[in-house]
């Protein structure tokens, strides 16, 4: 499979008093990877794909899988916060930062709280608004895995879910998505997966180019949600994707991929 | 021995009576897999008024038949229980009772949310009844924390953090200001405060969680055990033996408490038919969909893995349904329905359910009551039973059985937790951990 090649590896990190883990696929300058809310699937067609041109750098977020939890941290802006103390110190010539569902919600509190710490945002799906039409699925009202099912638009139709997700959970899956929906919900119980200062205060992103990307029949967060988005970043497109659901990157990965390529060149 | 009656004030109808609402309900039930989620528009006030008053009259009934305790319970969101808010019963009982204790196990710290109001409410409670409450705490079931919104990952830290803060309140002279993790108050100083001193005894419930025995052994609080499997329970027992030896105290009867289910009828077949509606009623083990049961970080992670690796235990024999489609054709119903009875004769065979004449359940008791040796003992009847069947079931048990054990109770040294502080006995000299459970007559009923 094309780029299969690319290298990748995890490096255990001691950041602010205690480990963080990070994975890091290929080579370039850096991009940050924000994992979506049940933790981060292992390395996509899109990883090994993006991974030619840049050193990705996906942080497991304290609390999912290896990464201890942190006692402090109760809400979305302290990850946000922290994340933000760890690109000034570990990334600061990045090429940008994209996060998918939750993990873009983080990356949008990121920019709210320091609009310079990126050079260019893509949010792919991201929680943290509240649609005026419709409203974000809740996953803490379902199996991990029937949440899972709902994030994308056709399971059967799409390899890399059934690659990913299909069959019987090992043991060792079913504690990892048990662990994120834990942290999940330590974060974003209430009010559930938004925040309502949050478009209030993307207003000061005036000057960062921000991509958003979204599924058309995305059933998790509604594309509402990304309407609001794009009219709270003054510089920022939403781009729409046909026959797509919650997960572009594995749904639509040759259009997920040209749209990030162009917008990061 | 403590002797309590205990149900848990289900919404259902007479199968016999009301025939085809009763099919209604409890094919719903069924189709949906769980209890909790049945709409409500299911639910007819005119009934769920009678039914309540029914149980309250029961509760009356049993102080009068010679019952020590009456215990209640509380559930969000279901016909399971009809009893939302506990305290509201339990104040009601503490003025129309005069002897028995009102055992409340427990109050759902974590959902109720405001541990200040419980501490006045509980405190209400215990003065109307003039020192009668026994105040338990649970950390709610799964689906209590959804239908609260209560924050599943915090749950056992708002479980301690407001029992703790209860205590507080109840024993430190006020006003104080308190600033928890989860709880915050700047007045702390209830008017009202409970007349035992330094507060009424605490039991927790359970079903045999391994984190919550340990806890309830190092604060030697009773344990009960909510009609769980014996072998599993003698387990945890001996687990709890063990952290109050550490601890530096010997275990015994007044450690803990057993909850029965017991059906006694004018004759055999009449009290099985009515045993193995509990099947039914009380088999929540059929209905553990698990996004309601575990919601996010609910279990602790040792938990977590623990159900990762093993199919979720259960307190019946039984298949759980949660695999159901939920758009099951009346005739699937039915066969499920039949495969839920048809786990009877294990459940009783394993003294899951115990139905029959006097002279039937009176050795059978027996048997648990050696396994088990507890010195707190409920009876539990639940299922779709008449309001005639449940206070003939409650009148026979209290005249006939209810003697009987407090005499096996007396014979086997089941001291309760009023007679003997849980806590109390030392460890021997040797330091050797005296056996709380005798496993060995576990083969028998096996």
């Amino acid at each position: 499979m094309a780029g299969d090649n690319v290298s990748w590896k995890e490096r255990k990190v001691r950041f602010a008093e205690e480990d963080l883990f990070v994975v890091e696929v290929g080579e370039g300058r850096p991009l940050l990877v924000l994992h979506e809310e049940l933790g981060h699937p292992g390395i996509l067609r899109w990883h090994r794909e993006l991974g030619k041109e840049y050193r990705l750098v996906i942080p497991m977020h304290p609390g999912f899988g290896r990464s201890p939890q942190r006692e402090w941290m109760t809400n979305v802006r302290d990850l946000a916060c922290f994340y933000g103390w760890y690109v000034r110190e570990n990334l600061a010539a990045n090429a940008g930062a994209i996060g998918f569902s939750f993990g873009g919600w983080v990356g949008a509190e990121m920019v709210a709280n320091d609009p310079k710490l990126f050079p260019r945002l893509i949010l792919v799906a991201p929680m943290g608004i509240r649609p005026a039409v419709g409203e974000i699925m809740d996953m803490f009202k379902v199996t991990a895995r029937a949440y899972l099912a709902a994030t994308v638009l056709n399971p059967q139709t799409t390899p890399e879910f059934k690659e990913l997700y299909g069959g019987a959970p090992t043991p060792e899956q079913f504690e990892a998505f048990e662990d994120a929906r834990a942290q999940t919900a330590r974060l974003a119980w209430q009010p559930y997966a938004y925040n309502p200062s949050l478009p209030h205060l993307l207003k000061a992103v005036t000057d960062l180019p921000t991509l958003l990307i979204w599924g058309r029949q995305d059933n998790v967060v509604p594309l509402n949600a990304g309407e609001l988005y794009a009219a709270a970043i003054k510089q920022s497109r939403l781009v729409t994707l046909e026959g797509c659901g919650h997960r572009p990157e594995i749904e639509k990965t040759d259009e997920f991929l040209r749209e990030v390529r162009s917008f990061l060149s | 021995m403590h002797i309590m009656w205990f149900t848990e004030r289900a919404y259902h109808y007479d199968p016999e009576v009301e025939p085809e609402k009763h099919r209604r309900l409890e094919n719903e039930i069924i189709r949906r897999r769980s209890f909790f989620g049945m709409p409500n528009s299911f639910f007819d006030p005119h009934h769920g008024s009678a039914l309540l008053n029914q149980y309250l009259d029961e509760k009356i009934y049993s102080e009068e038949l010679g019952f020590d305790g009456v215990m209640l319970n509380e559930h969000h969101g279901t016909p399971f229980c009809l009893g939302a808010v506990m305290d509201v019963e339990a104040a009601i009982l503490a003025k129309t009772t005069k002897r028995v204790k009102i055992v409340l196990l427990g109050n759902p710290v974590p959902t109720v949310a405001n541990p200040l109001r419980l501490a006045e409410e509980l405190a209400m409670i215990d003065l109307i009844s003039k020192g009668r409450l026994v105040p338990g705490w649970v950390r709610g079931a799964g689906s209590e924390q959804l239908a609260n919104n209560a924050n599943p990952a915090y749950n056992r830290e708002l479980f301690e953090e407001g029992i703790d803060f209860i205590i507080k309140a109840w024993t430190t002279p006020g006003p104080f200001r308190y600033e928890g993790k989860h709880f915050h108050f700047r007045f702390v100083n209830p008017w009202v405060l409970p007349l035992q001193k330094p507060h009424p005894p605490f039991w927790i419930p359970g079903l045999v969680s391994p984190d919550t025995v340990v806890w309830c052994a190092k604060r030697r609080y009773p344990y009960i055990a909510l009609a769980t499997r014996l072998k599993p329970t003698v387990e945890l027992w001996e687990l709890y033996a063990q952290v109050a030896a550490r601890e530096g105290y010997q275990a015994g009867p007044e450690n803990f408490g057993y909850m029965q289910p017991v059906y006694v009828g004018e004759n055999q077949q009449r009290a099985e038919e009515l045993g193995k509606r509990f099947m039914f009623g009380g088999g929540f083990a059929h209905f553990a969909r698990p996004e309601w049961m575990f919601p996010p970080g609910y279990n602790s992670k040792e938990a977590t893995r623990r159900l990762a690796r093993l199919n979720a235990a259960t307190n019946l024999p039984g298949k759980p349904l949660h695999r159901s489609t939920g758009q099951e054709t009346d005739e699937e119903i039915e066969r499920i329905k039949q495969e839920i009875y048809a786990g009877y004769p294990q459940a009783r065979q394993e003294l899951q359910i115990i139905a029959g004449t006097p002279d039937y359940v009176i050795p059978r008791i027996r048997k648990v009551l050696e396994i088990l040796r507890p010195g707190i003992f409920s009876f539990w009847i639940d299922g779709p039973l008449s309001a005639k069947d449940r206070m003939t079931c409650l009148r026979l048990i209290g005249r006939e059985v209810l003697p009987a054990v407090r005499e096996i109770g007396k014979e086997l040294g089941l001291v309760d937790p009023f007679t003997r502080k849980p806590g109390s006995r030392p460890l021997s000299q040797d330091g050797k951990v005296e056996p709380v459970a005798y496993a060995e007559a576990l083969e028998s009923v096996m």
